[in-house]
């Protein structure tokens, strides 16, 4: 069984006469790493936010199956507890939550759902540590205000700290590398690098080729006018890198 | 004794007759100028009358129509007798302090724990320091809130008998908290008029801790007149806890004095309370001063909630921060009017002001309302005010982290009130007023 299975999904924006997703066929397998790009405007970050559950999207066909549940039917905090991630293209300041208070309830309601045993809060002091250490993340941000006053960089770190401390199965990061300098999207795509495993899937929102020299993807799609316009394997990033997205639409175009 | 209000007579007049009735009941009634101080302001009072609603400062609370009932003017010190366990739920036992229990504004011995005291420092009833500390208390008695344009003040100095007094001499500091916990009780509905003086004299520090509550379901008024004097190099902490329940109204009027180089600092929390009017003066009367107003307001029900502050800064090189917030449910209303004035020649002050709501319905109201009147050209001034719903988008990133809706939005309202509760300076009332905004919280998401 499929990881991940989307079967013609059309998506729309509540209460208003707008389409964005017209038919998205997708799967992903545990242990694969999949990237979609496109243009701006081609439907990428509407995907992922339908896919962890943010109530403005209205789906309209279609069916979401991850591990063979029925995805639209959970609530954004049961995604969480089934272990689906989204890592956020603009991450919430929250000023007034406390990193590790919110971070210590976040993985002791996910461990909950999971049959696991609380962490203490010795032991999950020592998880953060540890995977803070792993991601090159300064420590002290764990003690501030959850994303209060971080650097774009900070910010994108702190999205795979917190998917390293929850250790979904599903990780979707929507453009994670937009506005990244070199060290931070080698230390993003270093950290991703670290958390692929056999057991978790990732789905790679991007703009940009560039970070897919670091995260080697084993399929990408390019998505057009909220459908997936082509899929094949890394290299298809190369040539969008170098040819643009214009002539996929010209295909598709001839083709229809 | 007491005196029944006549309703069927203007309320002013019912207060000038208790006046005649019970002249000779009032604080230190044999000392001249106070006595002196008392003709005048029942005389101030029925020139000004109850504040209307056509009084700008009294726009958006109607507080004549909360006065317009058949209170009991109580005028006796013998309140009704309450046991531990009356005010067990009130006591804050984890933080260690010298307790003093007022029960309708007369201090109850048995039920205050002072414990010792820094030498010179006196804790005790007005009335008692009054006989005991005559010249402390006319120095300083009646000297900051000024009764001349307020109404309600002349009517608190008219009719004044007791309250809380603190007196920190010189050079002294008290560590612990000094905690004044108010209760009203009794079975008739009481109109109160307590009066403080804190006097913390040069290079003194100090912390005071009140807190609002009653033991009656009667419908009950309490007109409040506090006084501070904070010394030269001096620091007071002021913290204040409304929580006195939905039949009781009150008008707290607090006005402090600093000299140079002090500080003093003010955080008022009310959670609760039919018609709550606080208004909260401080004068800066010397330079290199710092004044930290904060307030919060949890509004529920039909709560209305006035906070009016004014910072008079009237020497030079001085700087203030205000920060009131407010979260209001169901049909409560808000009402914020902070005034900053800064005279001629009071160049180099930094004065910042901020007023933040949520409104949590459709039927919460918030009235807010800035006042700037700068009369120095070298001077920082800012304001701000915002209106709000909780933010979705931060309730949506709590919940794809595995938080229940729930938590989501108690979190998120306690992030945004975190930022007045960080600026409670002793731990275990921090504790006390961050669980007690949590339960509230809690109960709005059940």
């Amino acid at each position: 069984m499929a990881l991940l299975e989307i079967n013609n999904l059309h998506v729309g924006v509540e209460d208003e006469d707008i389409k964005i997703l017209n038919g998205v066929d997708l799967t992903l397998d545990t242990g694969d790493m999949h990237a979609i790009m496109g243009p701006n405007g081609s439907g990428k970050s509407t995907l992922a936010s339908v896919l962890a559950g943010r109530e403005e999207y209205e789906v309209l066909e279609g069916e979401i199956h991850y591990d063979g549940e029925d995805l639209l039917e959970l609530e954004p905090e049961e995604r969480a507890e089934e272990g689906v991630f989204l890592a956020f293209q603009y991450p919430v300041e929250l000023p007034g939550v406390s990193m590790t208070n919110f971070l210590k309830e976040s993985v002791n309601s996910v461990r909950e759902a999971r049959g696991q045993e609380e962490l203490s809060s010795a032991e999950f002091l020592q998880q953060m540590r540890e995977r803070a250490d792993m991601l090159g993340l300064d420590a002290d941000l764990t003690k501030r205000s959850v994303n209060e006053g971080f650097s774009g960089g900070e910010k994108k770190r702190n999205e795979i700290f917190q998917l390293a401390m929850l250790e979904p199965r599903l990780a979707i990061l929507d453009e994670t590398d937009s506005g990244l300098d070199i060290d931070a999207l080698q230390s993003v795509a270093n950290g991703v690098n670290k958390l692929r495993d056999g057991d978790r899937g990732f789905l790679v929102i991007t703009h940009y080729e560039r970070i897919l020299q670091y995260i080697v993807p084993d399929r990408v799609h390019v998505m057009m006018d909220g459908q997936i316009a082509r899929s094949g394997d890394k290299d298809l990033a190369e040539t969008l890198e170098e040819h643009g997205y214009e002539w996929i639409r010209e295909e598709v175009a001839a083709a229809a | 004794m007491t005196t029944a209000l006549d309703t069927d007579v203007r309320p002013e007049d019912r207060f000038i007759s208790a006046f005649e009735v019970n002249h000779g009941q009032a604080l230190n009634g044999t000392n001249a100028s106070i006595a002196q101080q008392r003709e005048d302001a029942i005389e101030r009072f029925a020139q000004l009358g109850i504040p209307t609603n056509d009084l700008e400062a009294w726009k958006y609370t109607n507080i004549s129509k909360t006065i317009d009932r058949p209170y009991t003017l109580s005028l006796s010190p013998e309140g009704p007798s309450l046991d531990p366990s009356d005010i067990a739920p009130f006591t804050i036992d984890e933080m260690d302090a010298h307790r003093v229990v007022l029960v309708n504004g007369h201090v109850d011995e048995s039920l205050s724990d002072i414990g010792d005291l820094p030498s010179g420092v006196v804790l005790s009833s007005l009335a008692q320091a009054g006989e005991e500390h005559p010249d402390i208390v006319e120095e300083h008695y009646g000297q900051y809130a000024d009764f001349e344009d307020e109404a309600l003040t002349a009517l608190n100095t008219a009719f004044v008998q007791d309250g809380a007094f603190i007196y920190v001499p010189s050079g002294t500091i008290v560590e612990k908290p000094i905690f004044f916990l108010h209760v009203t009780a009794g079975s008739e509905p009481l109109f109160l008029q307590p009066r403080h003086l804190f006097v913390v004299e040069d290079g003194a520090i100090a912390k005071v801790v009140e807190a609002q509550h009653s033991v009656t379901e009667a419908q009950t008024f309490t007109n409040t007149v506090s006084e501070a004097f904070v010394g030269e190099r001096a620091n007071l902490e002021h913290y204040l806890v409304q929580d006195e329940g939905a039949n009781a109204s009150q008008v707290h009027t607090r006005a402090g004095q600093q000299e140079d180089d002090s500080v003093y600092s003010t955080n008022t929390i009310t959670f609760s309370g039919e018609v709550v009017r606080n208004n909260a003066t401080i004068e800066v009367n010397g330079s290199f001063c710092e004044s930290n107003l904060y307030g919060l307001c949890i509004g529920k029900d039909e709560m209305h909630v006035d906070n009016h502050t004014q910072m008079d800064h009237v020497q030079p090189d001085c700087n203030s921060n205000e920060l009131y917030k407010h979260v209001l449910n169901d049909e409560s209303t808000a009402v914020f009017n902070g005034k900053v004035l800064v005279t001629r020649g009071s160049q180099r002050i930094d004065a910042y002001q901020q007023n933040d709501t949520i409104v949590l319905t459709d039927d919460a109201n918030i009235y807010t309302k800035p006042e700037l009147e700068i009369y120095a050209d070298d001077v920082v001034c800012s304001h701000g005010a915002t209106t709000g719903q909780v933010d979705e988008e931060g309730v949506f990133y709590l919940r794809s982290r595995g938080l229940s809706e729930r938590r989501a939005h108690i979190l998120m309202l306690q992030a945004f009130t975190d930022e007045v509760v960080s600026e409670y300076k002793i731990d275990p009332l921090r504790d006390y007023i961050a669980e007690k905004i949590r339960q509230r919280f809690a109960s709005y998401f059940a």
